[in-house]
This record gives structure tokens, C-alpha cells and sequence, in this order.
């Protein structure tokens, strides 16, 4: 039994104990008769201070807080997949089955099913040596996933009893284990890790390897890097939701945590429902068997708001423990820095800018730091990539949570509210976003997608970027005074806006596009550019070019060609080559 | 057991701290008997004379065997020694059954218009509970409104939370009114349009001229029978303010999911609901966080509008339309910015199509409602609906570059193309957006004004539409 307190105040989520009973920092404890979850987050001498993860809405002072004598803590093991979760870890699915429609506080729930029977593989036998990572069973958790059973950090030494392969529960003992020091230690699939300390590896490695997204203007000119961090900020209606739905969907990561910290209830709805049915395109599995939720509605509790993104990260390293690829996509960081506000408010600390603790930039790099490409303890490979939202207040790119975040995250994709109004979509904005990227994935770019990829990625980004710089002068004088060379990098740009850049979510063939269309796209346009650059040179008007329809034609091949006929891009190239014989023949 | 507790230790505005209180869980109400005080010369001398007031309050904060109490009501007349305080070992409820639908009640559920106490067949706590997302049913059902600027390109889904983003002096009222009036569940949606609406009005710090013009509408459209009022007028105490929209939307969700009706919630005016959360946060002494809102702005309106929604296993949904007036119609004001990032979606009017006197002034441009692309397309209203949304988007989106440039260079100088947009642009706000007050459109109707506009643009311009849909509507619309 923990150690025993008695309530003494009650300010919102905030519960104080008079006096000090024993408790650690940061640890677990049951704050009253309805034993809500909380957290110890302050210690001295005369009081306690406790953070309440749920509704504290009939509390009374004198009520027992019990203490679990270990800090809040996630249990591991198979039936995280596919599942959904609130902040702290408890399943929504079960929850629903015992209150109903709305979630009561202090819903006892078990994370995972304790009854339910895992097939699993035994990969040791007795006299082997196995230290912390160590794998030690199989068991296939979905049909895209084999979770691997790892021995928990600080445990090592021979194996000396092993059960036969056979159906388990998460609880029951598959190996036991004699450690140096002669104590025989049971292990069962299920272990905890406390959600605020990463999990430890052997060394980093540098991001050197894209998560390939599917997505055009990702891929191509602002690339995330597996293990890598990005950023992803925008006002609302601006498609932050939609983008990271987009990224769930299709990035190469073998395991997705998606975090909906502080949003909608019925968008995390819409995530369950679609995939449930949506198929993972590289398994042909559902996109659910390889993806956990983790759902603290914004009109959850504000506490477990703030722990969710923890409770997240940790789940994300220890399949990254196994080996495998993880993306998290926590919607919206900004909800969590404003959880650390509306925390730090009721404990009245001293704010620092626009009301957030001055620990704010202390507490995102701790979680941006969490990414990284791994070797594990175990020798396996594996990563962690975060996409964070961010929710700048008023649009406004200026402040603390936005500017902070710039700091530790790598990639920056600004969405932008004119292009969402314009419904240009994705609204990325391409010249304020960068990827730091770019320089450590070009080597990989050269060998697997093709030798001059980079280079047409640069060129696509220079036309962008002249454009912007023409753009000004239009809006003085209009674009018809332009010279025809000019002219000519407005009518591209509008081709790479429109047929590259913009992206329909909708679309079956549009949704997700391989490298090497993309590649072929960009080839395509550039080449198109600079068959009119050699006609525009000749000193044919711009004027005479658009009279042809190729323009049109090169914007619609993200609807025209499917991404399995590649060959017909050979077909545009010649309409590319007849357009410019044709101009030669009759005009010059 | 009602022990009272006599005397009070402070009173600051509708603070008031007891000492000495024992068993008080934090979130109970507790009730004062206030004492007759001799106020010869009040308007309430008379009247009052002799019986003890009954005001209620809300524990805000416990420490030991201190409560801070917030009181609902004014808190004159109340004094240090005159006041009993009676715990009432509840959450602020309200007691509920069908009959409510038809009364007008307090900003704290209680009748005023004198028909009598409203038969309670359940008690519900105010402050509701968290949907869980795992029950949530996806909207899916669009609202016809009959309004082209909402059915077309900002349709609302059943079980959307689409709040008004308006300013002083422009017409939110109005267009409330026009939505209540002509809501209907599309005939062809996917339940064949069965049910009806009923309407749960809060008004939060509205003028008495607002919540009578409402009262009014309501009666002259019929539909009076089907809505519960609950008004906290400007001058009805703030901290009363906090607690109506909570009362509300219990109504809603009782009479949604228990009662199985479609319900339109109107929440007017937030703006009032979130100065009257900074002046009680400002008196608690809590530290203020942007433009002296207390940090918890966002948690308190999430609170509100996630409990619009369906949900599984039963019929009825509850469709929030919150109004709010944003000040100095600054949209990233913390207000509308907060609600922004809530909601799904938001309509907005603009002050300089007021100017130009189209009704209803919505500007599209920032308007959104996210749940359309699910609720709207073959299944549900038409195949191009949202292709033709998208392009009238993108096509006004491109009018306001034409009109930037019109005003460096003037109009005779924009190239020929530049002319049509500007043709367009006038001729979208003035057909499609502008409509009357009483006119009620079909999304046929509204889809073929659309096309119409389309049609001054040259059709090579139309790149958001797919090519099949292009050559089927494009001659008839």
C-alpha cells in the first residue's frame, strides 16, 4: 500500500495536501474516494501539490490521496495497436462499453485486455544470455505487426525456464530469467515505462533517410527525414488536421501514433472510421492495424491534456525499441502549451511571455529531442519522426509556442491563410517554409530516386521564387508589360502551382504519388520551360504560346496519368517536342 | 442534514468566502438565506419587505474549511452578518422533461415567464460530461438553410458546432433568425429528412431588443412551441452569464439524446460569456494570460461547443450555431481566434458587404465548414457540389488580386481577363451571396446560380473542375 495523504485544497485540476506525507516528485497518485488519476507535481515542506488528470467536481478536503510509490507510468505490450486511448492511457473502446456515451470520472479501465490470448513464438531457450532489449518472444499484434517482447531496462542475465510456444495472456510468465546476482526474475509480455523519461538507446544516428509522404511538396521540396522533427503551423481552417491526416495515411513509417491533443471530438471520430477502412497501400492491410490514437478532446480533462503527448512519445519508442519506423503526429501542440499555461495559472507561477511558463521552450525541446534515428539497445534499427501542429494564436507566427518550436524542430511547413482561402491545397506556404533536411537526404535522393532529382527540385524552387519577386512587380503595373521571358516564368509557375504543388486529398490517384512520378512531373514541367524559354528566345510573344493548350495538359497529368502507367509520360514529352517543331515550322 | 452556516468572512462582487464550512465538495451549489434588510426608499422596499432572499452560489475554490463561493446573483443587500449559507450536497442542476420546449426560462433554468415551475422528470449536472470519441456517430446529414452562401459552399452538417463570426451592427441576428426559420433536413439525405428541429435559444448578455426580436421570430414563424429560452439579458448578473450556456446545451443533450430530437442550439452572444469569464477570473485574482482572458478561455469553450454532436444509439443530434460579435471585428481577437480553432468551421460577415448592401453579408472567403466535404456530393445534395464550391472559391479568391490591381492601376488598364473577374466578383455578391430575407432557395437552385457565374468566366479558366462534371454542367448548369 502507498503512502497516505489527506485532501486539503481544491483549485480546478490543482489539488493540495497540507504538510508533506513522503510522496516523490512525479508520482502516481489516487486522489480521493473516487480514486481520479493524479501526478505529484510539487513538494514542500508544509504542502503537496497535485495535479488531477480527470474532473475534481465533487472533491471534498479530508478525502484520502493514496500514492502508487511510482511515477505515472504506460504499460507495453501487444493490443496497443489499432487500439484507442485517452491522455493517460485508458481505452476509450472499453470505457464505452461500460459508461455509455459520455466518459464519468474516475472510470477505472485496465490499458490493455488482461484475458485476452496472444499467439506467441518463444525466440530464446534456456542458457541463453539476454540483457535489457534482449527479444525474447513473438507475437504477431496485427496483420502488419509483429510486436517483439523485449526484456524490461534493467533486467539481464541466463535464461533458465521457457514456456512452449502456445496462447498467453499479457500477464502470464513466457520466460524467467537468473540475473548476476543469483535472483530469479518472471517475465511476462507487459511492461511500464514512466511517460516523462525517454527510453534509453545505444547511439544516434544522422537523419539521412526521408520519410517518403507521398505528398509533392513534401517529398519534393521540404522533405522530413526519418527520425527527424517538423513543424506544421497554421490558423485555423488553414488544413493543419487535414495535412497530418494525410501524412497517417500514407508516410512510409511502419507504425503511426496519431495524438489528438485538445481537438475535435468528431475529428478523431473521423480518424477511427476511415481507417478502419482505408488500406495501408504497401501492406494491403488496414491502416488501423499499424496506427494507435491517442484521444484527449478539448473538452477533456485539461491535465491529461498535458500528458498525452507524453503518454504518446513513450508508446512511440518502445515500438521503436523493436525496430521499427515511428511517426507521431501530435494535433495540436499548441493545446498542450496551453495546458502548461492553464497548469502553471492555477499554481501561480511567475509567467513569462503572453502568460506561458518560462519552461515552456525547456519542455518542447525535451519533446522534439525525443525523435531521433537509433540504434537500440537490442542492435535493431529504428526511429521516431515527429509532425507537430502548432495552433498560433490569431494566425500569428510571432509567438512564444510557434517561435520556440522553430527552435527544435527541423522541418517548418508555415501553412498559409491565403492559399487555404484560395482553397490551394495543401496550404503550404513554399516560401517561408525550409527543411534543414534537404543537404542530408540529397545523397540518398542521388541513389535511390534518380541523379538529377536535386537539381530539379532547386530549379522548381527557383521559378517559385522569381516569381514571388515578379509578383511584386505586377502588382504595380500589371502583367502585360512584362517581357515574354518573364511572362514565361509566371505561366510556369502557375504550372508547377497548379499541376505539382497543389494536391487533391480526394482524389484516388492524386492522394498519394510515388517518387518517381514525382521526379517525372518535375522533369516534365522543366522541360516544357525550357522548350518555351528556346521559342521565347527566338522572340516568339508569349502571347502566340498560350494559344496552345500543353499548359493545361502538363497541369492536369496529376489527374491523367495513373501512378502505374509512368511509361506515358514519354507521350507527353513528344506533345512537348510536336508543340515546339510545330512553333518553329510555322513562326520562325 | 441542511446545516447553515452563519455569517460570511468576504464579500468582493460575487465573491464571497465562508469559513468554518464543513463537507463542502468543490463544484457544489450552496444556497444563502439573505435577511431583510430595512432599504427604505428602493424600488423593492415594499415588496420584499419582511421575506428572506434565496441566492445561490458555486464553490470555486476549497482550501481546508475555506470556500470561495461565486454567486449567480447580484450580491447586494447581502452583509457580513445577515447571510446564512446552506451546502445542497449537489452540482448545479436542472430539472428536465419535454415540457420545456415552449418556455422561456433564466439564465439559470428557472420559468420566468409565469407559466409556473416546468415538470421535472430528471435532474441533469450542468457541466455534462466529455463525449466519448469512440461513441461519436460522424456528421454526415446536411441542413438545408436555404441561404446559397451556407448551402453552398459552407454547408452545415447535422451535429456541426458553425458559429456566426460578426461585428457591431451587422446583421448576425438576422441571419440566425433566416437559419431557424428555413432549417430543414435535406429530403434527400440519407434518412429521408425524417424529424424535426426543435430549438434551445441562450442568450448570454444579449439587449432586451435582441432576445425580444428572437421571441418574436420565433412566434411568427410558429415555431414557439419548440423552443426553450434561456436568457441572461445585459443587465442580469454576470456570473449567472457562465453558467446559461451550460444550462442550455444540458437541455439540448437531454432532449437530443434521450428525447431523440434534432436540436439547433443558438448561442448568442460568446463575446459577453467570455468578458463575463475575464471579469470573475480578474476578481479571483487569477493570473491573466492573453488580453487578460484567464488561461483556461479555451478549456471553458471546448467545454461548450464539443457537446454538439450525435452519437450512437440514438436518433436525435444536437447543431450548435454560436454567435459572436468580434471586437473591433478583429478576427484574431482571442475570442473568435480560440472558437476558430474549436469549431468546425465559421461564417463570417464582412462589414464592407453590409456596406454595400448585401444581405446576408458572409464573406466566403474565410468562411469554412469543415464537415461539408463529407455531408455534400452524389449521395447526399449533387455530384458537382463540390467542385463548384471550389471553383467559385478559387475564381473570388483570384477577384481580389483583379480588384488590388484595379486600384494601382485603374480598371481601364486590367487586362481583358482581370475585366471578367471583376464582373464576376459583383455579380457573385450581388446573386449568389446577396439573397432576401424571406427567400428560401434549393440547393438546385443554388448550384445553378453558381453555374450561371461560372459561365461569365471563360470555361479554360475553371481548373477546379473535373472535366467530366465541366461538360455535363457547363451548358445547363
Amino acid at each position: 500500500m502507498g503512502i497516505k495523504g489527506k485532501i486539503y485544497g481544491i483549485n480546478g485540476p490543482v489539488v493540495t495536501i497540507k504538510g508533506n506525507p513522503g510522496y516523490k516528485m512525479n508520482e502516481m497518485v489516487y486522489v480521493g474516494e473516487r480514486r481520479l488519476v493524479g501526478e505529484v507535481i510539487g513538494l514542500a515542506r508544509e504542502e503537496t501539490t497535485i495535479q488531477v488528470y480527470e474532473e475534481t467536481s465533487g472533491l471534498r478536503p479530508g478525502e484520502p490521496v493514496e500514492g502508487v510509490g511510482s511515477a505515472i507510468s504506460v504499460t507495453l505490450a501487444p493490443g496497443i495497436l489499432s487500439n484507442i486511448f485517452d491522455g493517460i492511457e485508458r481505452p476509450l473502446e472499453v470505457i464505452a462499453r461500460q459508461s455509455g456515451v459520455f466518459i464519468p470520472t474516475g472510470a477505472q479501465a485496465d490499458a490493455l485486455d488482461r484475458e485476452r490470448l496472444w499467439e506467441t513464438h518463444i525466440t530464446v531457450q534456456p542458457g541463453d544470455q539476454v540483457a535489457a532489449g534482449s527479444v525474447i518472444a513473438q507475437v504477431p499484434e496485427t496483420k502488419s505487426i509483429t510486436h517483439r517482447v523485449m526484456l524490461p531496462l534493467g533486467v539481464s542475465g541466463e535464461v533458465i525456464r521457457v514456456q512452449p510456444d502456445g496462447e498467453y495472456t499479457i500477464e502470464q510468465e513466457l520466460v524467467a530469467v537468473r540475473t548476476g546476482d543469483g535472483r530469479e526474475i518472471s517475465l511476462s509480455m507487459t511492461q511500464k515505462w514512466p511517460i516523462r523519461i525517454p527510453r534509453p538507446v545505444m547511439k544516434r544516428f544522422p537523419a539521412d533517410r526521408p520519410l517518403i509522404t507521398g505528398q509533392r511538396i513534401l517529398d519534393t521540396l521540404f522533405p522530413i527525414a526519418k527520425g527527424g522533427t517538423a513543424a506544421l503551423p497554421g490558423g485555423f481552417g488553414t488544413g493543419k488536421t487535414m495535412t497530418q491526416h494525410q501524412l497517417a495515411k500514407w508516410c512510409d513509417a511502419d507504425i503511426i501514433i496519431y495524438i489528438g491533443c485538445g481537438e475535435r471530438g468528431n475529428e478523431m471520430t473521423n480518424v477511427l472510421e476511415e481507417f478502419g477502412e482505408l488500406k495501408d497501400p504497401k501492406s494491403g492491410n488496414l491502416l488501423m492495424d499499424r496506427t494507435t490514437l491517442i484521444a484527449n478532446t478539448s473538452n477533456m480533462p485539461v491535465a491529461a491534456r498535458e500528458a498525452s503527448i507524453y503518454t504518446g512519445i513513450t508508446l512511440a519508442e518502445y515500438y521503436r525499441d523493436m525496430g521499427y519506423h515511428v511517426a507521431i503526429m501530435a494535433d495540436s501542440t499548441s493545446r498542450w502549451a496551453e495546458a502548461l499555461r492553464e497548469l502553471s495559472g492555477r499554481l501561480e507561477e511567475m509567467p513569462a511571455e503572453e502568460g506561458f511558463p518560462a519552461y515552456l521552450a525547456s519542455r518542447l525541446s525535451a519533446f522534439y529531442e525525443r525523435a531521433g534515428y537509433v540504434q537500440n539497445l537490442n542492435g535493431s534499427e529504428g526511429s521516431v519522426t515527429i509532425i507537430g501542429a502548432v495552433s498560433p494564436q490569431g494566425g500569428d507566427f510571432s509567438e512564444p509556442v510557434t517561435q520556440n518550436t522553430k527552435r527544435f524542430a527541423r522541418c517548418f511547413l508555415a501553412l498559409d491563410k491565403s492559399l487555404a482561402y484560395a482553397r490551394h491545397y495543401p496550404a503550404i506556404n513554399w516560401l517561408t517554409s525550409y527543411s534543414e533536411y534537404m543537404g542530408d537526404l540529397a545523397a540518398w535522393y542521388g541513389e535511390n530516386v534518380g541523379s538529377d532529382f536535386v537539381p530539379c527540385r532547386n530549379r522548381i524552387l527557383n521559378i517559385l521564387t522569381t516569381e514571388n519577386r515578379l509578383n511584386e512587380i505586377v502588382k504595380l503595373i500589371g502583367s502585360d508589360v512584362l517581357p515574354d521571358d518573364q511572362k514565361l516564368v509566371l505561366e510556369t509557375a502557375r504550372v508547377i502551382r497548379l499541376g505539382f504543388l497543389q494536391q487533391n486529398a480526394f482524389h484516388a490517384e492524386d492522394t498519394y504519388v510515388p517518387m518517381e512520378k514525382q521526379l517525372k512531373m518535375m522533369q516534365v514541367i522543366l522541360h516544357l520551360y525550357d522548350r518555351c524559354r528556346a521559342l521565347v528566345d527566338m522572340s516568339l510573344p508569349m502571347a502566340l504560346l498560350r494559344e496552345n493548350d500543353i499548359f493545361e495538359k502538363i497541369i492536369a497529368i496529376k489527374y491523367d496519368v495513373a501512378n502505374q502507367e509512368l511509361q506515358r509520360f514519354d507521350e507527353y514529352n513528344g506533345m512537348i517536342e510536336e508543340f515546339y517543331q510545330h512553333l518553329i515550322a510555322t513562326e520562325a | 442534514m441542511a446545516i447553515e452556516y452563519l455569517g460570511l468572512s468576504e464579500i468582493n462582487g460575487p465573491m464571497i468566502v465562508v469559513e468554518g464550512v464543513e463537507g463542502a465538495f468543490y463544484d457544489e451549489i450552496v444556497e444563502f438565506s439573505v435577511g431583510k434588510q430595512a432599504a427604505p426608499g428602493t424600488p423593492d422596499a415594499g415588496s420584499c419587505a419582511g421575506a428572506e432572499q434565496k441566492k445561490l452560489g458555486r464553490i470555486v475554490e476549497i482550501s481546508g474549511d475555506k470556500a470561495v463561493i461565486q454567486v449567480f446573483e447580484s450580491t447586494a443587500e447581502m452583509s457580513l452578518l445577515n447571510t446564512r449559507t446552506r451546502l445542497t450536497g449537489h452540482p448545479m442542476e436542472i430539472g428536465l422533461s419535454e415540457d420545456i420546449l415552449g418556455r422561456t426560462l433564466s439564465g439559470l433554468g428557472r420559468p420566468i415567464d409565469g407559466l409556473g415551475p416546468v415538470r421535472a422528470e430528471v435532474y441533469r449536472d450542468v457541466n455534462g460530461q466529455p463525449m466519448n470519441p469512440c461513441t461519436r456517430e460522424y456528421p454526415r446529414n446536411y441542413i438545408r438553410t436555404g441561404i446559397s452562401a451556407i448551402d453552398g459552399l459552407t454547408t452545415l452538417i447535422r451535429g456541426q458546432k458553425l458559429p456566426i463570426f460578426s461585428g457591431n451592427g451587422l446583421p448576425h441576428d438576422e441571419l440566425a433568425a433566416q437559419i431557424v426559420e428555413q432549417a430543414s433536413l435535406g429530403e434527400d439525405s440519407a434518412d429521408g429528412g425524417a424529424g424535426e428541429f426543435a430549438i434551445v435559444f441562450a442568450a448570454m448578455g444579449v439587449k432586451y431588443d435582441v432576445a425580444e426580436y428572437f421571441r418574436r421570430t420565433f412566434e411568427e414563424c410558429g415555431a414557439s412551441s419548440h423552443v426553450a429560452m434561456f436568457l441572461n439579458l445585459s443587465n442580469d448578473p454576470v456570473v449567472e452569464r457562465l453558467i446559461t450556456p451550460k444550462v442550455a446545451l444540458t437541455a439540448a443533450e437531454y432532449l437530443a439524446f434521450e428525447k431523440n430530437m434534432h436540436i439547433l442550439v443558438i448561442l448568442t452572444d460568446m463575446t459577453s460569456f467570455a468578458e463575463a469569464m475575464r471579469e470573475v477570473s480578474s476578481l479571483k485574482g487569477e493570473i491573466p494570460s492573453r488580453k487578460g482572458y484567464p488561461g483556461y478561455l479555451y478549456s471553458e469553450l471546448a467545454a461548450l461547443y464539443e457537446r454538439a454532436g450525435i452519437v450512437k444509439g440514438a436518433e436525435g443530434s444536437v447543431t450548435q450555431i454560436p454567435i459572436l460579435t468580434m471586437p473591433n471585428d478583429d478576427i484574431t481577437h482571442p475570442i473568435p481566434d480560440l472558437t476558430g480553432y474549436i469549431t468546425e468551421g465559421q461564417i463570417v460577415l464582412e462589414r464592407s458587404l453590409h456596406q454595400k448592401t448585401v444581405y446576408p453579408p458572409i464573406n466566403v472567403l474565410p468562411s469554412l465548414s469543415r464537415l461539408m466535404k463529407d455531408g455534400i456530393g452524389a449521395q447526399y445534395t449533387r455530384e458537382d457540389h463540390q467542385d463548384v464550391a471550389n471553383q467559385l472559391f478559387s475564381s473570388y479568391a483570384r477577384v481580389g488580386e483583379a480588384r488590388d490591381l484595379a486600384s494601382v492601376i485603374g480598371e481601364d488598364e486590367l487586362s481583358p481577363i482581370d475585366k471578367k473577374y471583376l464582373e464576376f466578383g459583383l455579380a457573385f455578391e450581388q446573386q449568389f451571396v446577396g439573397q432576401g430575407r424571406n427567400e428560401n432557395r434549393s440547393i438546385e437552385e443554388t448550384l445553378k446560380t453558381g453555374w450561371k457565374l461560372l459561365r461569365i468566366l471563360p470555361k479554360e479558366e475553371l481548373d477546379r473542375i473535373d472535366t467530366k462534371i465541366l461538360e455535363k454542367y457547363w451548358e445547363r448548369g
